[in-house]
């Protein structure tokens, strides 16, 4: 029995994968003709092969409960979200394009401020960005780049046309299950990779190597480079831990780390051992308790006057998340156009201010529609789905609207664009989004794909691993011929 | 490369797993000499306590040392921060944090290991289960020992296993000889005389050595020749010259070990040096409380020179690059 794809419906939505006729998508022909004559029984053989390759690599994610930290397995689902190089290319040179102005603007923001003095950027949402830090006023980052290494969701709409959702540009995580999940369906479909030419991305480590490499301010030729982790009951410890790994440099807690004379070292059974890179997966205001806040002991006391003197590179840059804010998101295309001269090749969700009186208007009007986000929240947290919520959401969600303007914007409602999924040995469609990473040092470097996350449940929008979503391999396939 | 703090989660790890076979083996141990002891014996399981060195704590929670009181306190309550399941926890945590370095099956066994307390550890309170149970606790921690053995390579990380193990052992067996064989050596009660036999080998037992003993010393089991033994012989694993003499050859391989081989040296000499004949008369508790202080100071060393990362300040460091 193979599995019975006439069921296979996603009116409603853009599949991935396949037409609203039914036709598979260019660049899916090959895997839609291969599933197709799977049986049932194939699938779900290949379907635990998977599940316990994954548990047998070790790829999980924490959840901490009581008990401690438990390691889980983050649900992966074996069916491929295929993209063609052909979009890919437009789609890379838009995420190339964006991290650039976000990086202009940043190191603007932290300067003279041009943007704002030419009327293009408020001065107020400047003001009221919890991201801002004062402290990092009139440094200089080598290259000019703040955010090396940039997540951008992106998510795909009913009629085809993608968008970018949010940048995140403060701890961005992901990127070792978007290269584990691509081991794992390399053991599990090993044929299919045959066939296909499916571009490589296991580059990635090495890529973010150089890059870390290249903001040494020692021209040495292997800077010492660490990896900063909060520590093992961070839900995203594994990936802190695989990448140093994969990248051969030490994972290193806050109290591994000493600051003396301005200069990093760390902690060894050879004494102390200098420290040129630092990729922090801390948050900013965890960096220094000496700068920010000053219970940190996640922290380095002195890090940031070490950072400020240039004696070590530190990445992201603290305050680099002052772009990374909902509302500073809705400006993106504008400093485009500012800084680079250029249209947004890739196109933002229409977003509406709830700051500006006209939008809000609108927004407490049509709630029902909206989306609504916190400017500073991410993984999902305090937003509200206006469709799927109650009545009674929504009053309180106007209420709140109008408490703090400032903190709110709303989007409409996207489809979110779907892939056949395997679902209790049924093939359904569930939503995806795409989460390619961007790194900037002294060249460019976009992943080939990115992680694509799943909601698993029936119409859910949310994909965050924390709330029920999951993984999928993503295959930017080169179509030929054309 | 070796972090500071993989170095000291290594070592601790390492001296936790070591502390749970000991603990497990000494209630082991305990428990059949009891059997065998006239009922009027004054021995009982307060002994145990003291050897941890925990009584303070002990009468704060409980009245009497009865056999359930002190299982309880050895095996599973938390206020005792070496009990048993305190020290499997512990353990793994250092293990949890430094998982990378470490073949996966020793984390496999602990991981098992620290389940299967949990949710046995109140076989312990009853004579016919507990002998099952430690057993397996003993079996366990050998197995982690033999994995690391075999899987791990003997390298710097390595011999930080090598000592956390070998100064915990060091450490066991001084805490076993100051509590079971002073209340030996004095003039006893004519009543137990006869007794005197078992509990000198109940000692070996408890340190995993009569065998060993049999072998090496031919002589029938008497107080001076099992203190010897204990104190200096080469090779037996838990004699405590022997465990300086790993921790010696751990020290060579590795950086930076002057201050701790200073105090290592001085433990060694205390060891060497000390005729056991003129200690049975009384010296032994103070011999012992000297030796201990030894085996702190050595700790405190090797936390100072490889775990705090002191040695080497950035001024020397700058003045080395700039030559």
């Amino acid at each position: 029995m193979t599995i019975d794809w006439k069921h296979y419906s996603s009116k409603d939505t853009y599949d991935e994968l396949l037409t609203s006729s039914g036709r598979a998508r260019s660049g899916a022909g090959k895997v839609m003709h291969y599933l197709r004559n799977l049986s049932e029984e194939d699938l779900k053989e290949r379907r635990e092969a998977a599940e316990l390759a994954m548990h047998v690599m070790g790829i999980t994610f924490t959840v901490y409960s009581e008990e401690g930290g438990i390691d889980r397995v983050w649900p992966f689902d074996i069916i491929p979200r295929i993209i063609s190089a052909r979009e890919w290319q437009r789609i890379e040179e838009g995420l190339i394009q964006r991290a650039q102005a976000l990086n202009m603007f940043i190191a603007d923001i932290y300067d003279k401020q041009k943007i704002i003095k030419d009327g293009i950027f408020p001065a107020e949402v400047l003001k009221q960005s919890v991201n801002f830090r004062e402290q990092c006023m009139g440094i200089k980052p080598a290259h000019g780049v703040w955010a090396h290494i940039c997540g951008s969701d992106l998510v795909r709409d009913f009629d085809g046309t993608m968008y970018v959702l949010e940048d995140n540009l403060r701890v961005p995580s992901g990127v070792s299950y978007m290269l584990e999940n691509r081991l794992v369906m390399k053991r599990v479909f090993p044929e299919l990779f045959e066939d296909h030419s499916i571009l490589p991305i296991d580059g990635y480590s090495t890529r973010l190597f150089d890059m870390l490499a290249s903001l040494s301010a020692q021209p040495t030729e292997y800077p010492s480079i660490v990896v900063l982790t909060p520590g093992i009951y961070n839900s995203a410890y594994f990936e802190h831990s695989y990448l140093a790994q994969q990248m051969g440099v030490e994972l290193v807690s806050g109290s591994d780390l000493i600051v003396e004379d301005d200069i990093v070292f760390m902690k060894t059974i050879n004494g102390r051992s200098r420290v040129d890179v630092i990729y922090r997966r801390v948050d900013d205001l965890f960096l220094d308790p000496q700068v920010f806040n000053p219970d940190s002991m996640l922290g380095v006391p002195g890090i940031m006057n070490a950072w400020r003197k240039g004696n070590v590179a530190i990445a992201n840059a603290p305050g680099a998340g002052v772009a990374d804010d909902k509302v500073v998101y809705a400006y993106v295309p504008d400093m485009i156009r500012y800084y680079l001269d250029q249209d947004a090749i890739l196109p933002n969700v229409p977003t509406y201010l709830c700051m500006d009186d006209k939008q809000r208007e609108h927004v407490l009007a049509n709630l029902e529609n909206m989306v609504v986000k916190p400017a500073n929240e991410s993984g999902g947290y305090g937003m509200m789905v206006g469709p799927a919520a109650s009545k009674r959401m929504h009053r309180e969600f106007a209420a709140l609207i109008k408490k703090n303007p400032r903190n709110y914007i709303a989007q409409p409602t996207l489809s979110l664009s779907t892939v056949p999924t395997l679902c209790d040995g049924e093939i359904e469609p569930r939503h995806v989004d795409l989460r390619p990473f961007i790194l900037s040092g002294d060249s460019m470097h976009v992943t080939r794909g990115g992680l694509t996350r799943v909601a698993l449940n029936k119409g859910s929008l949310v994909v965050n691993s924390s709330q029920g979503g999951g993984s999928k391999d993503t295959w930017i396939v080169e179509t030929g011929g054309a | 490369m070796l972090l500071s703090s993989v170095a000291e989660r290594v070592y601790w790890f390492a001296r936790y797993v070591e502390r749970v076979e000991n603990t497990a083996r000494m209630v082991l141990v305990n428990n059949n000499l009891l059997l065998d002891m006239p009922r009027n014996a004054t021995l009982g399981w307060a002994p145990l306590v003291s050897i941890t060195g925990k009584s303070e704590i002990f009468y704060d929670t409980y009245k009497e040392a009865s056999e359930r009181n002190v299982m309880r306190f050895l095996v599973m309550d938390t206020n005792n921060q070496s009990c048993m399941l305190c020290s499997l926890k512990n353990s793994r945590e250092n293990l949890r944090t430094s998982r990378a370095i470490f073949p996966r099956g020793v984390w496999e066994t602990l991981n098992d290991l620290y389940s299967y307390a949990k949710a046995n550890k109140s076989a312990v309170l009853t004579r016919r289960s507990r002998y099952e149970f430690l057993s397996h606790v003993i079996d366990s921690c050998h197995l982690i020992t033999g994995k690391l053995s075999a899987s791990m390579s003997h390298d710097q990380i390595y011999e930080f296993v090598r000592l956390g193990r070998n100064i915990e052992r060091a450490d066991m067996t001084s805490r076993v000889i100051d509590v079971r064989a002073d209340n030996l050596l004095p003039k006893h009660d004519e009543e137990l005389k006869p007794f005197d036999d078992i509990q000198w080998k109940s000692v070996l037992d408890s340190l995993a050595g009569y065998q060993m003993y049999r072998r090496y010393v031919h002589v029938r089991v008497r107080g001076v020749e099992v203190l010897r033994f204990l104190l200096q012989d080469t090779y037996f694993p838990r004699a405590i010259r022997h465990c300086l003499t790993q921790v010696e050859l751990c020290l060579r391989n590795l950086p930076l070990n002057e201050a701790p081989q200073y105090a290592l040296v001085r433990a060694q000499r205390k060891i060497d040096n000390i005729d056991i004949t003129k200690i049975v008369g009384g010296r032994l508790n103070e011999f012992i409380n000297e030796l201990q202080l030894i085996l702190y100071d050595l700790n405190d060393e090797l936390t100072y020179s490889y775990f705090e990362g002191k040695e080497v300040s950035p001024k020397i460091y700058k003045f080395r690059q700039h030559q």
